[in-house]
This record gives structure tokens, sequence and C-alpha cells, in this order.
């Protein structure tokens, strides 16, 4: 597949590891903020094609993973009314909140569907007027445009039976909470290169400059991923702090125009509770007060958004990079892919279900050090 | 979940803004697009699709520039 495979050529990213071998003087820890990135650095070994001392951090880059168990509580409540249709992507029907998650509550005979556009939602509520269909808006600056446009074309159609579970999040706070937070030993980021196709990646330069850290913007091939991190250390090796762009064949410095504007129409920044890691200021996206007819929380007042109950998952320490999946005693033992106690074993982007699917062994080296 | 895939926009249909849509190949595979965020695109370029929308048109140039990056790498890069 064009502008795919060429990216994914073995002998290439060995060449890059060879270089970074040769630039590379001391240790170093880089944090991929994107679970594709996680998922795709355990999948091809690209952190075991690294020199000693430089350690690859997993970020809280899974939308599906940092969703605060009560709205994940909320979805359900609201998928439990019988005239209700709760609509979300497939991923987040499979995470727990405090108690079960959307596939448990569609199993007892709620009405809950995976679409793969929340534009399919809309044609669902298209063909059941006489039903609410509600669609669990989640998702990172990636896929806030898509919600944007279902929200736009619902006003434009005159749907009267659409409404939002509305939990975006957006990445740049998020990062800056990782930094200010002592526990996190972070170097250097590697961007999310699908937030920045959307978004641009000004916004990081004030990170890079504040924080004195590298940040390139870096694509999701093993190849890509093989050149960011070379960018990353090149920079951390000669003492600079910059944003850099690896993944130019689709990121532009302001983004996409035309999705940042819809955005910006529809959505207003507002704090937002990530799981694992509290209230973030400025993190989260909500409606703004002319589109408040198309909040389900607006148009089901008895549903409440609760808090998250304690649990012995520590994948909020694996959300912000301070431990690793293996760190966990429940790892491959308790927790497993077919009974996740925690959302980062659920989503196929969640470091604990990436970690089990590819690296149950632990490499030999790690097991004898 | 940012997952987005790139195929060729084979043809564009529709002019309304909001609703334009494109036929799009994935090795193979050939879905429908939305195309409101790409005003540019053009049939036989290559778009990034995520949840059913492009979000954006692969610049062919820049492709070629990272892929020939690693031959620009000095050999002995060490310090
Ligand atoms: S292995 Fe399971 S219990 Fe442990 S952090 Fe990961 S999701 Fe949570």
């Amino acid at each position: 597949m064009k502008h795919v495979d060429e990216y994914r050529n073995a002998a290439d990213a060995h060449r890059y590891a060879e270089a970074i071998a040769r630039i590379v003087t001391r240790p170093w820890s880089i944090m991929e903020i994107c679970g594709g990135q996680t998922h795709s650095i355990v999948r091809h070994g690209i952190d075991r094609l690294l020199p000693d001392g430089v350690t690859l951090l997993h970020g809280p880059g899974c939308p599906v993973c940092v969703t605060p168990p009560g709205m994940i509580d909320a979805a359900i409540a609201i998928a439990n009314r019988p005239e209700a249709i709760l609509c979300s992507f497939g991923d987040m029907l499979r995470v727990p909140g405090n108690e079960g998650s959307l596939l448990a509550a569609k199993a007892r005979g709620a009405d809950v569907r995976m679409v793969y556009s929340p534009l399919d939602a809309l044609d669902i509520a298209r063909d059941n007027p006489e039903r609410e269909v509600v669609f669990f808006a989640i998702g990172f600056e990636t896929t806030a445009p898509a919600t944007a446009m279902a929200v736009l074309q619902a006003e434009l159609r005159a749907l009267a039976n659409f409404s939002l579970l509305v939990s975006h999040v957006l990445v740049p706070p998020a990062m800056e909470a990782l930094l200010s937070d002592p526990a996190s030993d972070v170097d250097g980021f590697l961007a999310a290169g699908h937030v920045c196709t959307v978004v641009g990646y000004e916004d990081y330069t004030p990170i890079a400059q504040r924080y004195r850290i590298p940040i390139v913007v870096t694509g999701f091939e093993p190849l890509d991923l093989m050149q960011g991190l070379y960018m990353c250390l090149r920079q951390l090796e000669e003492g600079r702090h910059e944003v850099e762009n690896q993944y130019s064949r689709s990121v532009r410095a302001a983004g996409n125009p035309a999705a940042r504007e819809a955005v910006e129409r529809v959505f207003a920044v507002r704090p937002q509770e990530w799981r694992g890691m509290g209230s973030i200021a400025a993190s989260g996206l909500g409606l703004r007060p002319h589109y408040a007819r198309f909040d389900a929380l607006e148009r089901f007042p008895a549903i409440a958004v609760g808090a998250e109950s304690e649990s012995a998952c520590i994948s909020g320490e694996v959300l912000r990079g301070v431990s690793k999946p293996c760190d966990c005693p429940a790892f491959g033992a308790a927790c497993t892919p077919e009974h996740p106690l925690g959302a980062t074993m659920v989503s196929s982007e969640g470091a604990c279900a990436a970690y089990y699917r590819y690296r149950r062994q632990p490499p030999v080296r790690e097991a004898v050090a | 979940m940012c997952l987005a895939v790139p195929g060729e926009l084979l043809e564009i249909e529709g002019d309304d803004p909001l609703t334009r849509e494109g036929r799009v190949a994935f090795a193979g595979v050939v879905r429908r697009v939305n195309l409101a965020y790409v005003p540019e695109a053009v049939p036989g370029a290559y778009v990034l699709v995520h949840a059913g929308f492009a979000i954006a048109v692969i610049d062919e140039a820049e492709a070629r520039r990272t892929l020939a990056l690693l031959d620009e790498i000095p050999p002995e890069s060490r310090r």
C-alpha cells in the first residue's frame, strides 16, 4: 500500500538504529504520546532496536483509556433507557466504567451500536425518528472535527432526536500536566502525528521552551518512529529543545484550517477529567451554548456523571509513563484482555494490551537484569 | 483510536462544502469518505482518512524528502 509499505523496510530501520547508536552518549527517556504509536512500537519491536539507556515511556494517548469511568457509567445509564440508542466507536464499548461496560449493557438488552464514523449515528437517528440517538463522542483533536461535523449536519438536517455525550480530550494540557509531575522523567516527546495533522504544532513551541524539552511531531510507521527518535535524540545530545516535524507529508505548522474552524465553531475548551490522572485544566471540549440542545446531559437531566472509584489497577501510573504494564502485579494474571481490570488492557492501543499481545515474555536482557 | 489510513481519492461526488464525499481506495477496498476538511483534494491524490473523514492530503514531495533523509545522515556522526 502506497505511503505505508515504504515506511516498513526492516533494513532501513536497522540503519536508523545504527545512526542512533552512533549519536547517543547518555541515557535518555522519550515518551510517545499516542497509543497508536505505542502499539506500533511494541508490535514492531522499535524499543528493542534502541541502544541500552534509551527508554521509551508510553504516554496517555489512548482516548478510550483516559475516558473517565463516571462518563462510561453515564453512557450505560442512557443506554439502559428504553427510548435510547447509544452509539460509539468499537473500542469504547468494551471499556469498563465503575461497573461494567457498554457491551455488557448490550448483552443485557440495551440498544448499543458500534459506529465507524459519527455520521453513521446521524443516519441511525434519521432511520429511527421515534427513538433518542446518543453518540458517545470521545477522542483527541484528531477525532473532534468528525464530531463537530456530526453536530453541524444534525443542525442542517434539523434532527431533533440526536444528541452527544461529549468526552473529548486535548493533548498539550496533558503534556504539561505530565511535565509538572515530579514522578515523571521525560526528556523528550514524540508528538502524535494525527493530532497535529488537525491542529498543527504551533501550540507546542511554548511547551518546548518553558520545559526545555524537544518535541518531534512523528508518524506511525516503523521508519517514521525511528526517524522521530533519531531527531529527538539528536536534539537532546546537542542540547537543543525545539519543535521539529518528522511527519511533514501530513502535518503542516497550522494543521488543517477547515477542520480547526469547525471544531472552534461547535466546541469551547473546558476542564476535563482524565481516567487515572484527575482533572486537567483546559484539556477537554464541551458544546458551545448555541449547540446545547445536542448535549445528551441536558436532554437526560436525570443522568449524572459520577466520580472514579478506587481500584487495584495502576493504569493511572501506566498512562503517565511512571510504570510499565509488567510492573503491575495483576498484569497477565488477574488482568487479561478477556478479563480486563483497567482500560489500558481493554483498548488495543492501551499499553497493557500491547504488552500482553506482543510482550508476555520479558526480553532475556531485562529478565536477568 | 487516532488511526488514520492513506488511500487514493478516485472521484468526488457533490459540491456542498459540508457533505462533499469521495470514493477512496485502500489496498483494494473502496469506501465513501467525507471531504469537507480537504477542499483542495483532487482525484488521484492520496488522502489520510480518520473516522470517515479525510483530514489531510498527503504531500508527495514531503513524502519523498522523508524517505531520502536516511541517506543524508553522515556515517560518522559520533560527537
Ligand atoms: S495490567 Fe490490568 S490492572 Fe494492571 S495496570 Fe494494566 S489494566 Fe490495570
